[in-house]
């Protein structure tokens, strides 16, 4: 794919591949789609919650349902059977994408929540216990937040919370103070989808496996906007979700180490997983399948691997380069303002997203305002809440890109910014 | 499109920026609180009922918030004073959204009818009708 000053990618080609990008925005939010009073170009800003679909995406879902949709490993007719490979494909074009071994390590849910719940279950209640810990950082998605809290709380393990700095990034001092034998799992967030802040996940799995833990990587920012490798991590486990790389909703990501997986015990009984089963015993399917239990996401899984083809199209590396790009410019442009917070780290070292205040204007109403010239940013906690109480703040704007997203767009929001600071005035 | 905006008309802006009736009663008759857990906006409405019991002689709030949950509260305690609780019963959403003049957003709604929702389940409360700690608004 070429490029397009002053951008590392072509973003106008890539922009016409999602055409929900020509939308108006205006007028009745009660009923879907394009309204006549709509009249407001869509700025689409929230890429951090979900990502938009590009035709190929759109045409594969479509594909499938007009061409071969079915039930798989079910039948031996035909339509099953096209479905059967064209889903247990899609895991092996997914595990190429991260660096895994094989589909044996790729193991598709319904979303990064899904994956940890996975993870906590299958793996925790077995392995967690009094007199264990698990060592998270201070900005964990409640996803995994509240999930390994509460399988502490049922195990009797302690959760220990490594500490965000006042520039908004990890203390790793404290992290690997914490990190000690009593250890058996580090979870982190990759790319911090409050803060931006990019941690260094390598460094927190060496200090895992120093201590015998298992570290697990909560890639739901990082994967869609980076080259991410789960060797050069050497992550045991890594979850992300479909939706936010221009893939569909319903579709998440575990990848585990086949060792571990093999150990682990399925999460979810039924049908799809099992080998065998009497009315007494019951034996697993191989991996990944002894992980899906029923029928799977389907057709969000032939999406995901052809969501992986064009992100690969346009290069991982590129995306990240564009993101950078867009995080500083945005980073520079709200921080010239004196009435404007913006947290977590520098322009020059974050992911693609910033979250910010303006002073005087509750988030919800800045969003509202926003919202009334086209451009979406997302307002709230964003399942931050623990982290969002230690900056003492109720809640934030958070502007993030992707790789459609222009410097006009950003453009767009300082003035829209703008002109909430002068309504509020 | 100008600086105008849809959802935040004069009105509104006025009310948030000089709230009427805010503040708290010493000797309520009652008085209850609410949030919106997901927006950190928080209502605390204090009310006096004058000595037949049954008229609202005084009612004030405080808390923060958005400027649409505060608006409406100011808007609301405006309303109020001299209604009955049988009045204030009967109140619904729509009457908080004509109150409020402008069309709220689905995803705001929550926001608007939070201090009609506190004073209400307080009134509850006072009758004892209902038994809860805080009252939470939600879609
Ligand atoms: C860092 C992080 N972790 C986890 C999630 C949860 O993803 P999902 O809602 O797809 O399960 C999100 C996004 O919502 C996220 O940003």
């Amino acid at each position: 794919m070429g490029t397009q000053e002053p951008y590392p990618i072509d973003v106008e080609a890539i922009r016409e591949d999602f055409p929900i990008l020509d939308r108006k925005i205006g007028g009745d939010a009660t009923t879907p789609g394009e309204g006549p009073t709509d009249d407001a170009p869509l700025v689409y800003l929230d890429n951090a919650a979900t990502s938009h679909t590009p035709e190929p995406v759109v045409e594969a879902i479509a594909d499938y349902y007009r061409g071969y949709n079915s039930n798989v490993h079910r039948g031996i007719h035909q339509l099953s059977q096209e479905a059967s490979v064209a889903y247990e494909e899609a895991h092996d074009r997914v595990a190429e994408f991260i660096g895994a071994d094989g589909r044996e390590e790729i193991l598709f849910t319904a979303n990064t929540t899904a994956s940890v719940n996975l993870v906590a279950y299958a793996w925790g209640l077995d392995a967690l216990g009094p007199g264990d810990s698990v060592v998270l950082t201070e900005m964990e998605h409640h996803a995994s937040l509240v999930t390994w809290q509460q399988i502490a709380k049922k195990t009797g393990a302690e959760v220990r919370y490594a500490r965000v700095d006042d520039d908004g990034t990890l203390d790793m001092d404290h992290a690997a103070d914490l990190i000690d034998d009593t250890t058996e799992m580090v979870s982190v967030v990759h790319v911090s989808n409050t803060l931006g802040a990019i941690n260094p996940v390598r460094r927190l799995a060496d200090l895992a496996h120093d201590h015998g833990a298992r570290i697990f990587v909560d890639g739901a920012q990082s994967v869609p906007t980076r080259p991410v490798d789960v060797t050069d991590l050497d992550a045991d486990f890594l979850a992300f979700s479909g939706h936010k790389m221009c893939g569909p909703t319903g579709i998440g990501v575990l990848y585990g180490k086949e060792h571990l997986l093999a150990e682990m015990d399925p999460f979810l009984y039924g049908g799809e997983m099992i080998r065998r089963v009497t009315y007494e015993e019951s034996t697993w399917e191989d991996l990944p399948w002894k992980f899906e239990a029923g029928t799977p996401p389907i057709e969000q899984g032939i999406a995901l691997a052809t969501a992986v083809d064009y992100l690969d199209d346009v290069g991982m590396e590129n995306v990240r380069a564009h993101e950078d790009l867009l995080a500083e410019y945005a980073y520079d442009q709200l921080t010239a303002f004196d009435d404007v917070t913006v947290y977590g780290p520098p322009g020059d070292d974050r992911g693609g997203l910033v979250a910010f205040n303006l002073d005087g204007v509750h988030a919800h109403d800045l969003s509202s305002i926003l919202n009334e010239r086209g451009v979406a940013v997302r307002a709230g906690d964003h399942c931050t809440q623990p982290l969002h109480d230690k900056l003492g703040i109720a809640a934030s704007a958070r502007a993030s890109f992707y790789i459609y997203n222009t410097v006009e767009e950003i453009d767009a929001l300082v003035d829209a910014v703008d002109a909430a600071r002068q309504l509020f005035a | 499109m100008g600086i105008g905006s849809d959802m935040y008309r004069q009105q509104i802006l006025d009310h948030y920026k000089n709230p009427r009736n805010y503040g708290e009663l010493d000797d309520p008759t009652f008085s209850h609180v609410g949030e919106n857990p997901s927006c950190g906006d928080t209502i605390k409405m204090d009310v006096a009922l004058a000595d037949d019991g049954e008229t609202i002689e005084r009612v004030v709030f405080s808390g923060d918030g958005c400027a649409i949950s505060q608006a409406s509260a100011s808007m609301l305690t405006s309303k109020l004073q001299g209604t009955t609780l049988a009045e204030l019963e009967a109140m619904d959403r729509d009457d908080v959204v004509d109150m409020l003049g402008v069309d709220i957003s689905p995803m705001r709604i929550k926001c608007a009818v939070l201090a009609e929702k506190v004073v209400q389940d307080g009134a509850k409360i006072y009758e004892g009708e209902l038994d809860v700690e805080t009252t939470k608004t939600e879609e």
